[in-house]
């Protein structure tokens, strides 16, 4: 198996914090890798060190089997980056866009122009071509993001977040944007907070936390970790949560989570759920939802770090963000 | 997806050459340029902030000041386009600032130009629309009355020694522009230093006519000097010496700020 991106022991300090505390990695050519984690756990400081924009205080990576610092140029001619800071110019136009970065790689005037026309055809972005980016939908906006970074036809391509805040639709397109481009034989090494993105579109996730892979395996492989199902109720009147937390304790013997107005707790045994129906029945509890489901990485996570990865940490605790 | 991935990539193997390096900032100044058009804004700034500068000093202090208001324009139009140099360079650090914190400067550096390209094109683009703003301002001046009495060799003259002093005084915006968290602070460090530069130098109001510890700073304030030499070189009075201490000035203001601007730059990227 040939590795497009390898990593072995990086480290990287910023000050007294630190980002990443000895991370390895090996992504298999032509395979989606994800790195999963919340806000601030060393993801977007691990793609700014692969994609050759950060120096690592310790350790080595190679990207197409080039170094990352000995070999940044040839690194840089192989991928393309795209992400929450690395973005697009708002003030020029989608062409215009797409027009630099053909110029910048050393196309001429003309091929640089038919790339970016046909980018931005294969990105459903023709009618918007002549329009400024900043008047660009959250949408269109990674779309041409995500076209900006294939005008060099990369072999490695890096999605540092690249459906955070967007609708859902938006972010399927996006999905089966990167499937498309997994097909045609590019590697992705996706970063991303959303549990379900690494599920729907990375063979292998490695999940991060405090600058250190806690752990990695394709997406089945993490779930059988967390002993497998997940049991959830949702009683009809909310003020029967207390009660169903009570049952689902007793029965389980796990102290389950409570979000909203579903209890859910993890199972190892099937015969908990019609223990589970009876017990509620006994206690006149009406439920609107009674399902045993496979366990999501969200749960998956919680079980591997002790806490949920919060979606929307403050401003100011992003560390990834503050490379002083 | 037929056109998104292919075989091989684009670029040459090669490490970016001064040739390769010199066309990247071509194309980096370019982009600058052309976000003009999508951002009327700046040219706003770029274009009716000087021409304003110029008919309100020019009718407003002019009688007041240099007895008319053609007399003062001779005197104090020299002086608005040092202003306008000094707000000028603040466009570099603006500009970089906004680089910066939106991500574009990551995106550039990602790809394989030369590292000192992405800088090099936006303070050419700045030269440019300094350039711009001079033309302009010494156009609107002549239609007012002001005449340029050293030809055009003057003209180049001055038009060069302010472009080697704004590519040095930019190093100030470059650091401001790398170290402030925002664009907008770029602006208000802009405002809070550039206004009392240049009102405290002889390029609106004559050195004696100023408080006496003042006329001191007056004296050495690198805006009287500088404007002292574009007068000497466009309309009278003498010019070796404000040329030359105008160059050692935009030398003091290089070695001054280029290192520390080119390392908190390294840091920050």
């Amino acid at each position: 198996m040939t590795y497009a991106i390898r990593a072995e022991g990086l480290v990287r300090r910023f000050g007294a914090t630190t980002a990443l505390a000895g991370v390895d990695l090996a992504v298999p050519t032509g395979t989606v890798f994800g790195l999963l984690g919340p806000n601030g756990a060393g993801k977007t400081t691990a793609v700014r060190v692969l994609a050759t924009l950060l120096a690592a205080d310790e350790g080595h990576a190679t990207v197409g089997g080039y170094d990352v610092r000995r070999d940044a140029h040839r690194v840089r001619q192989l991928i393309g980056l795209t992400g929450q800071y690395a973005s697009v110019d708002e003030n020029l136009t989608g062409t215009e866009n797409l027009l630099l970065i053909g110029r910048l790689l050393g196309l001429s005037r003309s091929d640089a122009r038919a790339r970016a026309r046909a980018l931005l055809a294969d990105f459903q972005l023709t009618d918007a071509a002549e329009r400024a980016a900043k008047t660009y939908s959250g949408g269109m906006r990674r779309r041409l993001d995500l076209a900006a970074s294939l005008v060099g036809r990369p072999q490695v391509l890096f999605l540092d977040e690249p459906t955070t805040g967007l609708d859902p639709r938006s972010r399927n397109e996006l999905w089966d944007i990167v499937r498309d481009l997994v097909a045609d034989g590019v590697t992705v090494l996706l970063t991303t907070q959303y549990l379900e993105e690494a599920d729907q579109l990375a063979g292998e996730i490695a999940v991060v936390d405090h600058g250190r892979v806690i752990a990695q395996g394709t997406p089945e492989e993490l779930k059988a970790r967390t002993g497998g199902q997940v049991l959830a109720v949702r009683p009809t009147d909310p003020t029967d949560l207390p009660t169903v937390v009570a049952v689902a304790t007793e029965v389980t013997g796990t102290a389950p989570e409570v979000a909203q107005t579903t209890v859910t707790v993890p199972v190892n045994d099937p015969d908990v759920l019609p223990a589970m129906v009876r017990r509620l029945d006994a206690a006149e509890v009406a439920v609107a939802e009674l399902a045993l489901r496979g366990a999501s990485l969200d749960e998956v996570f919680l079980s591997l770090t002790g806490h949920r990865a919060e979606q929307d940490a403050p401003a100011g605790t992003d560390l990834e963000r503050i490379p002083a | 997806m037929t056109a998104a991935t292919l075989a091989a990539p684009l670029a040459p193997a090669r490490r970016p050459g001064l040739v390769a390096g010199m066309r990247h900032t071509f194309t980096l100044a370019w982009r600058s340029l052309v976000q003009i058009k999508h951002n009327p804004m700046e040219l706003l700034d770029l274009s009716i902030q000087p021409v304003m500068f110029v008919l309100l000093f020019t009718y407003v202090f002019g009688t007041a000041i240099a007895g008319s208001p053609g007399d003062y324009l001779k005197f104090a139009l020299p002086g608005i386009i040092v202003q306008n140099a000094f707000f000028a360079t603040m466009t570099t650090g603006f500009g970089l600032n906004t680089d910066l914190t939106k991500g574009v400067f990551d995106r550039l550096r990602a790809l394989p130009v030369a590292r000192w390209a992405p800088l090099a094109g936006r303070i050419l683009a700045d030269t440019v629309k300094q350039a711009w703003s001079v033309a302009l301002l010494i156009g609107v001046g002549m239609i007012l009355g002001f005449r340029v009495n050293h030809g055009f060799a003057g003209l180049l003259a001055a038009f060069l020694l302010l472009l080697v002093f704004s590519l040095a005084a930019s190093w100030i915006s470059v650091l401001v522009g790398v170290l402030v968290s925002e664009p907008d602070k770029v602006q208000i460090f802009g405002f809070m230093v550039i206004f009392p530069l240049t009102f405290t130098s002889n390029a609106f109001v004559p050195t004696d006519k100023m408080p006496s510890w003042l006329q001191h700073w007056v004296e050495i304030n690198p805006a009287t000097i500088l404007a002292d030499a574009l007068r000497g070189l466009l309309v009278s009075g003498p010019v070796a010496g404000p040329v030359a201490r105008s160059l050692i000035w935009a030398g003091v203001l290089l070695a001054v700020f280029a290192p520390p601007a080119v390392r908190a730059l390294r840091r920050r990227v």
